[in-house]
């Protein structure tokens, strides 16, 4: 159980039965008044945010979270299907609800999902992934637009603009926060 | 954390500070900081130091120094308050308090008015003060911007009754009723005080100010106001209460809210009830002095303006 002066940026509380994680806090007190504590929070599962002041007797239960290491194995459609590194179970999280991820996401990788009673609700990847380039035109010389980006596909489907020297079969790093290239690798 | 520059800005300003008042013939006072009682007050936690408490705020020794037969003081000191941590707030912070005696309220907003001009001009002759954002950055209080401050003096006096027709969704009497004033207060009224020069909110409810002195014509309020600057709350001042059996009586209320709020009891402050029957009439004001750095300073949060912030220790 939390009260509100438990209730900080990036605290995890459940309320209505959903899990609500604090994405802005403000203290406040005024003169001679009683404390009052701020929340801006987003829904966990729907993504909804949600302002809300509470007074310091107001408590929140803490939701069942728990996150466990598992491996991407494979999709269908819009199946997405991981297994547990620990125990082998195996899981099938829906397409809507990994978001970006899926741009990132090739077999066999291993990320942390989070679990809401038991339920997979989120995926976190890991902050850098390097995917192999399986289409890069080659980039036009005499381009005048003042642009030094091309854009490029990667094994995942996903298209997004690289330096002009990156070409087919090169590996590169994404950072997975942005979607934004990083740099070439060289393996 | 201020850097060098900030601690020269930070003595500057203190050393004005002191100036001010002594210049006015105001005596410097140092009360205890630690205490074995606090007068009671229902929304303020305390601080404990092995059995006794570390200082709310020196407004109950300085009192009994009225009642001594001082007639000016101030004091410069950190109080503590538990659990308040924020933007605005630290847990052990700088208070100014200053007391007159045979004054009202109302001279206590003329001293505002006259110490944040006097620190404007010694403290490089601004016209005005930069300030930083209400908020502006903090999407909790969206809108809003760095701007100037003309603070040359008749500010704009606001009653609570006008400030809440004005720009509340509801009534003074409505949140009143609904046990909401404080959060209306917050989040309706606040953000439109003192944006264009500082702004006095004037004339509380009684249940509001359990150390104010009742307006004579309108018993239901208390002479108590609040200074905000940009949105901010810098001092709160008041007549002062000097009837000792309504001061009992209020107390009494006080210490009911505390213990049905679970907290643990305080004992009726005695010594302090009997000094104030040789208390006429004053009038005395506690102002957040790192919050006025703050605003002068441009900064936006209280933990830039002092040498150490909580996280700077740790």
């Amino acid at each position: 159980m939390y009260t509100a002066a438990d209730l900080r940026k990036g605290l995890k509380v459940q309320i209505d039965g959903a899990p609500f994680i604090v994405i802005d806090f403000e203290f406040s007190k005024p003169g001679k008044g009683q404390a009052l504590y701020r929340c801006k929070m987003r829904n966990m599962i729907t993504g909804n945010q949600l302002v809300q002041t509470y007074r310091s007797n107001d408590k929140f239960d803490k939701p069942e979270l728990e996150e466990r290491k598992m491996q991407y194995l494979y999709c269908q459609e819009s199946e997405y299907h991981f297994m547990d590194t620990q125990n082998f179970e195996q899981i099938v999280i829906e397409k809507e609800h990994l978001g970006d991820n899926v741009n990132y996401m090739i077999d066999n990788m291993e990320m942390e999902v989070l679990f809401f009673q038991d339920r997979p609700i989120d995926v976190s990847m890991p902050m850098f992934v390097n995917l192999l380039v399986i289409r890069a035109d080659p980039w036009a010389k005499g381009d005048t637009s003042g642009s030094d980006s091309k854009p490029v596909t990667v094994e995942t489907g996903y298209v997004l603009q690289v330096p002009p020297f990156v070409e087919e079969n090169d590996k590169i790093q994404i950072d997975t926060r942005t979607g934004a290239y990083v740099t070439r690798v060289k393996e | 954390m201020l850097d060098v520059q900030g601690l020269r800005f930070r003595a500057a300003f203190f050393h004005s500070l002191r100036s001010f008042f002594i210049a006015q013939q105001f005596l410097e006072v140092d009360t205890p900081i630690r205490q074995p009682l606090l007068l009671p007050e229902a929304n303020i936690q305390p601080l404990t130091s092995e059995d006794s408490y570390l200082q709310a705020s020196p407004e109950l020794c300085m009192k009994r120094l009225l009642a001594l037969g001082c007639d000016r003081i101030f004091q410069l000191c950190n109080c503590f308050r538990k659990g308040e941590r924020g933007r605005l707030h630290l847990e052990e912070f700088t208070m100014l308090e200053w007391y007159r005696a045979g004054a009202g309220y109302e001279d206590l907003m003329d001293d505002c008015e006259q110490l944040v001009s006097f620190l404007l001009v010694e403290l490089g002759g601004m016209e005005g003060c930069v300030v930083g954002g209400n908020g502006s950055r903090d999407s909790l209080r969206p809108g809003g911007s760095d701007r100037i401050i003309a603070t040359q003096p008749h500010w704009e006096r606001l009653s609570v009754q006008a400030a809440f027709a004005r720009f509340s969704p509801v009534s003074l009497e409505q949140a009143l009723a609904s046990d909401t004033f404080d959060e209306v207060l917050v989040e309706y009224v606040e953000p439109h005080l003192g944006l264009e020069r500082p702004l006095f909110l004037y004339d509380y409810p009684v249940a509001l100010g359990s150390l104010a002195r009742r307006k004579d014509r309108s018993p239901h309020l208390v002479e108590r106001f609040e200074l905000y600057i940009n949105g901010i709350e810098l001092a709160n001042g008041f007549s002062e209460l000097t009837d000792v059996d309504e001061q009992r009586q209020r107390f009494t209320e006080e210490l009911r809210l505390m213990e049905k709020g679970g907290r643990q009891p305080m004992p009726m402050p005695e010594r302090f009830l009997e000094d104030l029957a040789h208390l006429d009439q004053a009038a005395g004001i506690a102002l957040g002095v790192d919050r006025l750095l703050m605003l002068l300073m441009g900064k936006r949060c209280v933990g830039e303006v002092v040498s150490f912030a909580p996280d700077d220790l740790a």
